[in-house]
């Protein structure tokens, strides 16, 4: 539990029994406007500490606005307001005191198209490293060497370590993606749907891969797939236009949901 | 009704489907026509080319003699030579030659032994006034001309011996075109830089227009600027003698080449998908990292591109260094004057004889421009070419 107060809890607010460990994002009637439409509506949830929270919902429900919130990637965008807060570790991240780049250096992100750099894959996963103060080449191998191992990629690229990123296939870049970001040790991992793009194989070595990064890191993912939700994660918040409709563990979500909407859109009703 | 297998009829092939270019025949057209307008263009290029290569050739084969003293043959001789003979002598084309008679190709040889008369005193015993000033030889290496204590590089087309040393004019060139380039293209690159990744977007809405408006500036008008005011200004600034040199040329030049580079480089830089930016934004990198780091290097083929049209704008601006700087000194020193290879062409050519050996040496100048560019341009590609099998992988 969390010892900060909470002034008013929105009909919106959810807390599941148990969030696992401690709370480690909160989320305080949060409200985001690009320009003048409302796209997140006074939105309250604390997720929890190493364990898996998926982000379901048809497009358009702010699923991927809220996951940027928590890395502040929201900012590059012109004409976005916040009001409300989210807190990491206690700290209101949207402080005028707190550093972006500090921040980003916790809260890792992995996009929903894998995005190497054209760089070499050796280069992919020290650029990170390098940016925060890794220079010697020892150290840089090592982190390197364990990172890619940490994505389970090291035995398809050790050989080609210094050939560019964009010759790997697509599920080899998604993996890549995630070797960089796990290099530079955030405690959170932001993952913006990340294998929408890929084949099913592919998705299931990633789906794999973040089952084992569970036990180091706490993992944010936003889904499409209801299937990937349920197979990966351990709590599930469904959002539906702007609004969470329904956060719980995701045996609940997916066997037992409170609410009418979010089983309608489990099974596949709608959405 | 069932038509017949094999009707001979048939209006439009098969199932009266059209077929080929009458399916679409305005497509067809245009197509077509758009080919040929491209093929015209290559056809063009390799005119102007053949052109000005053709106008240089005798120079090139060593055809014709600048010697101020010609060889001179007696009038009375004129019936021991072979008809050959006399035509190389007179310079006469075969078809001249067999409209002339006797008495006319012996006025003809009168004009030479006149003109070898009226050679100044002082040139008669010049081994230089015998010697054919557009060999090689003397294009290309330093001579030692009578009057002067060393070898020298000397461009100097008119006068009693005319001294075609091409080395001054292409020294010339590459001294302005570089400084141009070495002004213009950080620059440039970084305008680019910071219009396309770091600027909010009210203010690339009015610098990328206000830069790219530089290019609309004829360059007369450019030239005029620097001869008046920039030359004043740069010499109260850097205090050097000569105020009309190669460095002011240079950096009015630099003013013609910044819009060309910064356009490409600026639609290089923002096509650089913004997917990159993110990730490196995720990473915790700075805007200014993010802008060095990845989105330079991701762009380095376009900007590379950018800096090789620049050199060929640099190379084949005329008008600014012709009325900045234009003395052929032979000088790597940025603060002596220059005289690039278009500025000679452009004041001479008016001046030179349709034809003659001055004539013909602008033409090669010409050619050489033509050939710098594409040379650059091959080299260009080839580089960028080979950046981007890197980049992406494929070796």
């Amino acid at each position: 539990m969390t010892d900060i107060l909470m002034p008013k809890l929105s009909v919106n607010d959810a807390r599941p029994a148990a969030t696992g460990g401690a709370s480690l994002i909160e989320v305080q009637n949060l409200s985001l406007f690009y320009g003048a439409s409302k796209a997140l509506k006074n939105i309250s949830v604390t997720l929890g500490e190493k364990v898996v929270t998926a982000f379901i919902g048809p497009s358009g429900c702010g699923k991927s606005t809220l996951l940027r919130c928590f890395n502040r990637m929201n900012d590059l965008i012109d004409n976005v307001r916040i009001e409300g807060a989210v807190k990491i570790g206690g700290h209101d991240i949207n402080n005028s005191s707190v550093d972006v780049i500090e921040l980003r250096k916790r809260v890792g992100m992995v996009f929903q198209r894998s995005n190497p750099f054209p760089k070499s894959v050796y280069e992919n996963v020290a650029y990170g490293l390098r940016l925060h103060g890794v220079k010697a080449k020892s150290e840089l191998d090592r982190i390197v060497e364990q990172s890619l191992r940490g994505a389970a990629l090291w035995d398809e690229v050790k050989d080609r370590l210094h050939s560019s990123a964009l010759g790997l296939s697509g599920g080899q870049q998604q993996r890549l993606c995630i070797a960089r970001a796990i290099a530079i040790k955030p405690e959170i991992i932001l993952m913006d749907e990340p294998a929408s793009a890929l084949d099913p194989l592919a998705t299931a070595r990633i789906e794999e891969l973040i089952l084992e990064l569970k036990k180091d890191f706490t993992i944010v993912i936003v889904t499409h797939n209801m299937q990937q939700a349920a197979r990966i994660s351990d709590y599930t918040a469904f959002f539906y236009i702007g609004e969470l409709v329904e956060y719980d563990t995701t045996t609940k979500i997916f066997t037992n949901p409170a609410k009418r909407q979010t089983e309608d859109y489990v099974t596949g009703r709608f959405g | 009704m069932q038509p017949a297998p094999n009707q001979s009829n048939a209006p439009h092939g098969w199932l009266g489907i059209h077929r080929g270019h009458k399916a679409r025949p305005l497509e067809w057209f245009a197509e077509k026509f758009i080919f040929a307008v491209a093929l015209s263009t290559i056809a063009v290029v390799l005119l102007i080319f053949v052109f000005v290569a053709r106008e240089a050739f005798p120079v090139v084969l060593g055809k014709s003699n600048t010697a101020l003293i010609q060889p001179v043959i007696p009038p009375a001789d004129l019936d021991k030579l072979s008809p050959a003979k006399i035509q190389e002598y007179l310079a006469l084309t075969p078809k001249q030659f067999a409209g002339m008679d006797r008495e006319t190709l012996r006025t003809l040889m009168d004009v030479k032994v006149e003109a070898a008369n009226e050679v100044p005193v002082q040139f008669r015993d010049d081994p230089d006034a015998k010697r054919n000033t557009i060999e090689w030889n003397l294009m290309v290496k330093p001579h030692q001309w009578r009057g002067y204590d060393k070898p020298e590089y000397i461009w100097q087309p008119v006068g009693e011996i005319k001294k075609f040393n091409l080395i001054p004019l292409v020294i010339g060139t590459l001294k302005v075109t570089l400084i141009g380039l070495f002004f213009a293209v950080p620059l440039a690159v970084g305008a680019a830089i910071y219009v396309s990744q770091l600027a909010r977007p009210r203010v690339r809405e009015i610098v990328k227009p206000t830069i790219e408006m530089l290019s609309g500036i004829p360059s007369v008008v450019v030239g005029f600027f620097a001869l008046l005011v920039m030359a004043t200004f740069l010499q109260n600034l850097c205090g050097y003698q000569t105020r009309l040199n190669a460095f002011v040329a240079g950096i009015a030049l630099g003013f013609a080449v910044i819009p060309v580079v910064f356009s490409i480089a600026e639609d290089a830089l923002t096509s650089v998908p913004q997917a990159y930016t993110q990730a490196a934004l995720a990473l915790g990198s700075s805007r200014w990292q993010t802008a060095w780091q990845i989105v330079l290097p991701a762009a380095l083929p376009g900007v590379f591109a950018a800096t090789v049209l620049g050199f060929g704008r640099a190379i084949g601006e005329t008008m600014i260094v012709l009325m900045v700087c234009s003395a052929s000194v032979v000088s790597w020193n940025v603060f002596d004057s220059a005289r690039s290879i278009t500025t000679t062409i452009a004041a001479e050519m008016a001046e030179a004889v349709s034809g003659g050996p001055h004539y013909r040496i602008l033409f090669l100048l010409g050619a050489l421009l033509f050939a710098a560019t594409f040379i650059s341009n091959m080299i260009g590609d080839f580089v960028i070419h080979r950046f981007k099998t890197k980049m992406e992988g494929k070796r």
